[in-house]
């Protein structure tokens, strides 16, 4: 921490995810990021040291930090996705630091589905590859609404410009086909500091931020509020006592949009329409909140309304349907098939359903699709149709990454099978179809 | 060569902005109702510490005006600062909770305890605790842990699934996506949950700052006869010290975190108020735990063998 004084005021939030792999320097990179922000602190850079002196490096190998369970250092690979924490004086950082190997896209898909920015990093000897290409689909699966190209190891290129300026536009022409909203290339070099948090001495030639000034000024949740209203029901809040005899509200967080007084709104999947009398925003009454609030609604109407149920502009309200075509990636263990009983769950609602088809699956590096698969493994990406035992008020994904989300979760265990993202896969994507002989439907 | 993108510098620009106290308040009140919403017999493990005061904080207006849907557990060393019990007792007579306690002393007592000789009882908690759960059957177990705090933790999940002996198991973790939290379990399981995992030691401070919450006096400076073993000060007392080659002296110190007598460590230190704290530990160089808790230092991989066991 640098200073005290104006850290203390109020700052904003960002989310955001790295995905590259160990020999792309990434734990560097964020070993960088928070030892160059002073977010280390001294005993953590004392046992950082000590155990670079014991391997007989010479400085400390920042990459330590970042080192969690047992079996990594043992192993030497990351395995799951850490989160970090650090704070300049004008933003506060969650980073979910996902591995970037191919067995572990699920860990990247978790870390990039909170995310509002990925990191993808690259190593400028090597410019983009099949993985790159892999972590700019996923970011864009993901809907991450602004993605960081990191080219990094700048030095050992002789920091040429030429150099950074192919992978720069080769990776922006990828990721725009993909329908990456926004995409920000950045040269840097983890190891020696260039352009990470301090600018680089060595690239005159760019004048654009350095990857921390890029992450403190980057807009927050500006699309979240953007979007159609949302308010999933979490549970009811009911006092009964004799202060509060009649109090009836409906809580839950915000999870797209913005919500008024007096507004006309319908509770689904019901329909039943009521207006808003009272917003409690934890504690004080206002007259509006959004997204990402959590808030307390009260109706005028006494209607039947429970967790579950979703609340929404009677004007803008979402489709009901208990058929869900979407995108899934595939986190567990064990498979998911054709015919499956899943329990799925949506915001705050949780149904049994059957997996219908799995049309095709995905792969990453190539965008080419198989058609027919049958199930989908562990770390798969695949399209499928899902009935569900009850109606769910659905969003695209691509409209609303909270209520155009799921899981499909296995009712015997509770493990949590697949996430799903409602809607098409891409904004845009030109996959190379192996198999033409099947009429399975994309939306690319 | 610039940047292929230009940004909209951020702050009072949009009318949307959230701070990121609001933001982090927000995301564990929404933890706390989905709790509230999906499990039958869910508790609060209430230590009196400023991470447990403020989820206790968090609850209460996570469903005010009704009252909080849940009780309390707090395992008693037997060496809690008389302080910080006080305000426990303080607490729950305000809100009208309800409080059960597992003591390590009676454990110890009963003989199913051996008392550590290093005096230690923190490791001591896990037997008073995973037995309580089990007894009440609790089906979720609110925790104050923040992934900040030590490495083992940075990949905590927020609902962290454990088994009929509490234990967690890196491999059974499910991975969390979205807000979308799953809190199946089997009978007999039971799920921690982590409402401000996403909070920093600061985060905590200036929300209490915020909120204007109370703490237990101990967490500001006050005189106290201390004794320096293994390069911490500890508080005097019956519990343990100082021992013979141990010289006792009275400092100016305050506790940054609050835990067994016997283990947690004050810090010379001249805060009286929630300002002077927050300025102090914004200055800090020394994480949290590394300054104040013995038990941390024992090994890199001692917190990831206590989790696996059903500690905290």
């Amino acid at each position: 921490m640098t200073t005290t004084a104006e850290q203390l005021s109020a700052t904003t939030l960002l989310r955001f995810a790295t995905a590259g792999s160990v020999d792309d320097g990434k734990s560097t990179l964020v070993g960088r990021l928070l030892h160059d922000s002073k977010s280390v602190l001294t005993d953590q850079l004392e046992a950082v040291e000590q155990v670079s002196r014991g391997r007989g490096q010479e400085a400390p190998d920042l990459a330590l930090l970042t080192d969690g369970l047992r079996a990594e250092r043992e192993q030497g690979i990351t395995i799951d996705v850490a989160y970090r924490y650090f704070a300049t004086t004008r933003r506060r950082f969650i980073l979910a630091d996902t591995p970037g190997h191919v067995q572990y896209t699920r860990n990247m898909v978790t870390g990039a589905s909170t995310a509002e920015l990925a990191v993808v990093l690259v190593d400028a000897r090597n410019g983009v590859v099949e993985q790159t290409r892999r972590h700019a689909a996923v970011a864009a699966l993901l809907r991450v609404p602004h993605v960081v190209l990191a080219v990094n190891k700048m030095d050992l290129v002789d920091y040429a410009e030429p150099v950074f300026a192919a992978i720069a536009e080769e990776f922006t022409a990828y990721a725009a086909s993909l329908g990456v909203p926004e995409i920000t290339a950045i040269p840097i070099s983890a190891l020696a500091g260039d352009n990470v948090v301090e600018p680089s001495a060595h690239m005159d030639w760019y004048g654009g931020p350095t990857v921390l000034e890029h992450l403190e000024t980057v807009p927050v949740s500006h699309d979240l509020t953007a979007c159609h209203a949302r308010l999933p029901v979490q549970y009811v809040i009911r006092p009964q006592s004799a202060e509060h005899p009649d109090y009836r509200g409906y809580a839950g967080q915000i999870a797209a949009g913005v919500f008024r007084v007096g507004e006309s709104v319908s509770v689904l999947p019901s329909g039943r329409t009521t207006t808003i009398t009272g917003i409690d925003a934890l504690g004080e009454s206002v007259d509006i909140a959004w997204a990402p609030q959590s808030v307390t609604l009260r109706l005028a109407d006494d209607i039947d309304i429970s967790r579950g149920d979703l609340i929404a502009p009677a004007d803008d309200a979402p489709p009901v349907t208990q058929d869900v075509e979407a995108t899934v990636c595939h986190v567990a263990d064990q498979p998911l098939s054709v015919g499956q009983r899943v329990l799925l769950k949506h915001t705050t609602r949780t149904v049994k359903a059957i997996v219908k088809d799995i049309p095709s699956r995905l792969t990453l590096d190539d965008l080419s699709q198989h058609p027919a698969p049958g199930q989908l493994v562990a770390n798969d990406i695949g399209r499928v149709v899902v009935r569900t035992a009850e109606p769910l008020a659905l969003d695209a994904y691509e409209d609303s990454r909270r209520t155009g989300s799921f899981l499909l979760i296995d009712p015997a265990d509770g493990t949590t099978l697949s996430a799903g993202m409602a809607g098409a896969a891409f904004a845009a994507a030109e996959g190379a179809v192996v198999a033409a002989d099947d009429d399975a439907e994309w939306d690319f | 060569m610039s940047a292929v993108t230009t940004t909209v510098s951020e702050g009072t620009a949009n009318p949307y902005a959230l701070s990121h106290l609001d933001s982090l308040e927000s995301e564990a009140v929404h933890v706390f109702r989905e709790v509230a919403g999906e499990f039958e017999r869910p508790v609060i493990l209430f230590s009196g510490g400023k991470d447990s005061i403020v989820m206790l904080h968090l609850a209460l207006k996570a469903f005010a005006p009704a009252p909080v849907p849940f009780a309390l557990l707090h395992v008693d060393t037997g060496h809690n600062f008389p302080e910080v019990l006080d305000y426990r007792d303080r607490t729950v007579e305000k809100h009208g909770l309800r409080l059960h306690v597992a003591s390590v002393q009676e454990y110890i007592d009963a003989g199913k305890l051996r008392e550590r000789p290093d005096g230690t009882r923190n490791p001591l908690q896990t037997v008073p605790l995973t037995e309580a759960i089990q007894q009440h059957r609790f089906d979720a177990v609110f925790g104050g842990g923040r992934r900040d705090e030590e490495k083992a933790r940075a990949k905590e999940r927020v609902f962290s699934l454990r088994d009929e002996f509490s234990q967690w198991d890196p491999r059974r973790q499910r991975p969390e996506l979205w807000q979308l939290y799953n809190g199946r379990h089997a009978p007999g399981e039971h799920v921690r949950v982590f409402p401000i995992s996403n909070w920093t030691e600061l985060d905590v401070w200036q929300y209490i700052e915020r909120e204007g919450i109370e703490l237990p006096e101990i967490y500001f400076a006050h005189e106290r006869e201390v004794f320096n073993r293994n390069g911490m000060w500890l508080t005097a007392g019956d519990w343990g010290g100082p021992k013979e080659h141990e010289a006792a002296e009275t400092r100016l110190v305050r506790y940054r975190t609050v835990g067994d007598m016997s283990c947690t460590g004050a810090v010379d230190s001249d805060a009286t108020t929630l300002d002077a704290v927050i300025t102090e530990i914004a200055a800090s160089r020394l994480t949290e735990r590394g300054a104040t808790r013995a038990d941390d230092k024992m090994s890199e991989a001692a917190m990831e063998d206590r989790k696996r066991e059903g500690y905290f």
